[in-house]
């Protein structure tokens, strides 16, 4: 079920006694876990248990403090909006592969959220897969109010709708605004008005090109 | 389903303590009042919708986004170096501050240490763009209730500070000195001395306004007993800083799992206050200008001798991976989730800023308090609407 400490240079006490308890208290509710020892420590849950993971963390771990909440959208860039890319694409192309970070996913779109344990210094990134038609999960305003606006704000970036969320209106766009801007099939309008210039940025500046042979 | 949880018993007693602050006993026609987005109390351009009844506010919700730059999406786009160029745009008082912890995550992904002196001359830079930061704050609080002189001394102050900030990194507002793997340039020369000369300035100041400000009784009966936040309900809004420390939690990333900073290796000591209230965020700020010039002074002191640079390639490609850096900033925990995939781009930023989790908190803390107390909450809280709405 959990995907054990890999060969971790030292052992992590606290922050694997998180992963134990949430393993406890979940179940099957946690997908994937890793500990960085001595660095950080990241689970996946399902979104069934998003709300159940908060309160275990809360109510048994000392995660009192509630720190941030945002969606990640795997989606590779169908612009070509890269460096490596000389120009952007006029129109965009089909996207690739998409390769998911720490503790793996399945779908497009994932929650991330991160809460902190204030007495003992010990803080927790938690993931959780969506829908990719529909996404949609449960508020976390019962445990933590503070999640308030910062799923006001992933409800419009990312077109997350939020359970139970009293107020889900838009936050930073106008209310007329239509699409969600941080998805990666959004485009960046400005970049459509005026190209990147791609690798033209990276010419060497006159005078630098005695340090080249040095830096490097 | 109606299981009790400590925070919905928790949610339901703040609920009952902010209803109870609203006096129902007499009938007044209520009112809608219109704060911003033009306001001195706002620090750019945030406007609060704010219900009255008579003298009291029954309901306020703060309208953001005036000043939304939408930096999430572009450091997409974005080389890591160049993205510094626009973090420095979030909290543009103590912009070398914010630039620490994405280099830091930027580091920590690619496996590259900062070399010692580096480490120290950012941890001076990071502790003066915290002057910088906090002694407008300090000024400007008087303005807000009515006081104006405090805040020329706090622009005069300032100013020798960012002389300082300029003679090291060029700008006043924006250094943009932080590098993955150092900084920029080395000290130029005599400039320790002088920063001492300046830690004198400040020192004189912070005790100019305890005794103008902070010792004013009018101040005082603004601000004691106004706008108090518990502990409980502080960590549950995700509030950090002063604003935390200020309702007596004892945490200050600083000393507590900072990483790549110095603060560990010196000698200085994290106030907090147990009222909670608007004069509480007041005084442990006030600390904590007189705390970063104690550690500034040690840091001179100690500044090791070698390179500020470590190699590192020339074209930065930050490997796959992620990795999430907070340091203690001066409005708060900022802190950068990195997500890369190997390319010149990040693949995601989230930035975790101070003042969108501090302001958060208005429309739960600014219900019940009569019209006059609203700006002097607000200004207590201490945002900068820059790091509001990113």
């Amino acid at each position: 079920m959990t995907e054990e400490e890999t060969a971790a240079p030292e052992a992590d006490a606290a922050r694997d006694a998180l992963v134990a308890t949430l393993a406890e208290a979940l179940g099957d509710g946690l997908v994937a876990s890793e500990v960085k020892a001595g660095v950080d420590v990241w689970v996946r849950v399902t979104s069934q248990a998003w709300v159940e993971t908060a309160q275990v963390l809360r109510d048994q771990c000392g995660m009192k403090y509630f720190n941030f909440l945002s969606v990640i959208d795997w989606l590779p860039s169908p612009f070509g909006r890269d460096m490596d890319a000389q120009v952007d694409q006029p129109d965009p192309v089909e996207p690739g592969e998409m390769t998911w970070g720490i503790t793996g996913g399945q779908t497009r779109f994932q929650m991330l959220a991160r809460l902190h344990d204030p007495v003992n210094h010990v803080g927790i990134n938690i993931k959780a897969d969506l829908d990719d038609d529909q996404p949609t999960i449960d508020s976390w305003i019962t445990v933590y109010p503070g999640a308030n606006w910062h799923e006001r704000e992933a409800a419009e970036m990312f077109g997350v709708h939020f359970t139970g969320h009293p107020n889900l209106t838009k936050i930073y766009l106008p209310g007329a605004f239509e699409g969600n801007p941080m998805r990666k099939d959004f485009p960046l309008l400005a970049r459509r008005v005026k190209p990147w210039p791609g690798l033209v940025d990276v010419e060497p500046l006159p005078g630098e090109d005695d340090d080249e042979t040095e830096a490097s | 389903m109606n299981k009790a949880t400590d925070t919905q018993q928790l949610a339901y007693i703040a609920g009952q303590a902010a209803d109870a602050r609203v006096n129902l006993e007499i009938e007044t026609e209520g009112m809608t009042l219109n704060i911003g987005p033009q306001h001195p109390a706002t620090h750019g351009t945030l406007r609060i919708i704010v219900k009255l009844d008579g003298e009291q506010v029954i309901a306020a919700e703060p309208m953001m986004g005036y000043m939304h730059r939408g930096y999430e999406k572009l450091t997409e786009v974005r080389t890591y170096p160049q993205v510094t160029a626009l973090i420095n745009r979030i909290d543009w008082l103590g912009s070398f501050a914010n630039e620490v912890p994405f280099i830091q995550a930027a580091e920590n992904l690619m496996e590259v240490e900062a070399p010692p002196r580096a480490q120290w001359i950012r941890t001076a830079l990071f502790e003066m763009s915290r002057i910088a930061n906090v002694v407008l704050f300090l000024g400007d609080m008087g303005v807000q209730l009515g006081a104006v002189t405090p805040v020329f001394f706090a622009f005069r102050d300032r100013e020798f500070i960012l002389n300082q900030i300029e003679a090291v990194t060029g700008g006043r507002f924006h250094p943009n000195f932080n590098r993955i793997g150092g900084l920029k340039d080395d000290l130029p020369k005599g400039w320790i001395e002088e920063t001492r000369g300046v830690l004198g300035r400040i020192q004189n100041f912070c005790d100019e306004i305890e005794t103008l400000v902070a010792g004013n009784e009018i101040f005082q009966a603004r601000t004691r007993g106004i706008g108090i936040i518990p502990a409980d309900v502080g960590l549950a809004y995700g509030l950090s800083g002063a604003n935390i420390r200020s309702s007596g939690v004892d945490w200050d990333i600083r000393r507590d799992g900072g990483i790549g900073l110095v603060h560990n290796e010196l000698d200085w000591k994290v106030w907090t206050h147990p009222d909670g209230d608007s004069y509480a965020r007041f005084w442990v700020r006030l600390q904590e200008v007189r705390e970063s010039c104690i550690m500034i002074e040690q840091i001179l002191d100690g500044i090791p001798a070698g390179p500020v640079m470590a190699k590192v390639p020339r074209i930065i490609k930050v490997p796959a991976g992620e990795s999430y850096v907070e340091t203690e900033n001066p409005l708060g925990v900022m802190g950068y989730y990195i997500v890369s995939q190997g390319d010149l781009t990040p693949f995601r930023v989230k930035i975790r800023s101070a003042s969108f989790n501090n302001v958060s908190i208005t429309p739960w803390l600014l219900k019940g308090v009569y019209v006059p107390d609203v700006v002097s909450i607000l200004a207590s809280l201490y945002f900068i609407l820059g790091d509001i709405d990113r």
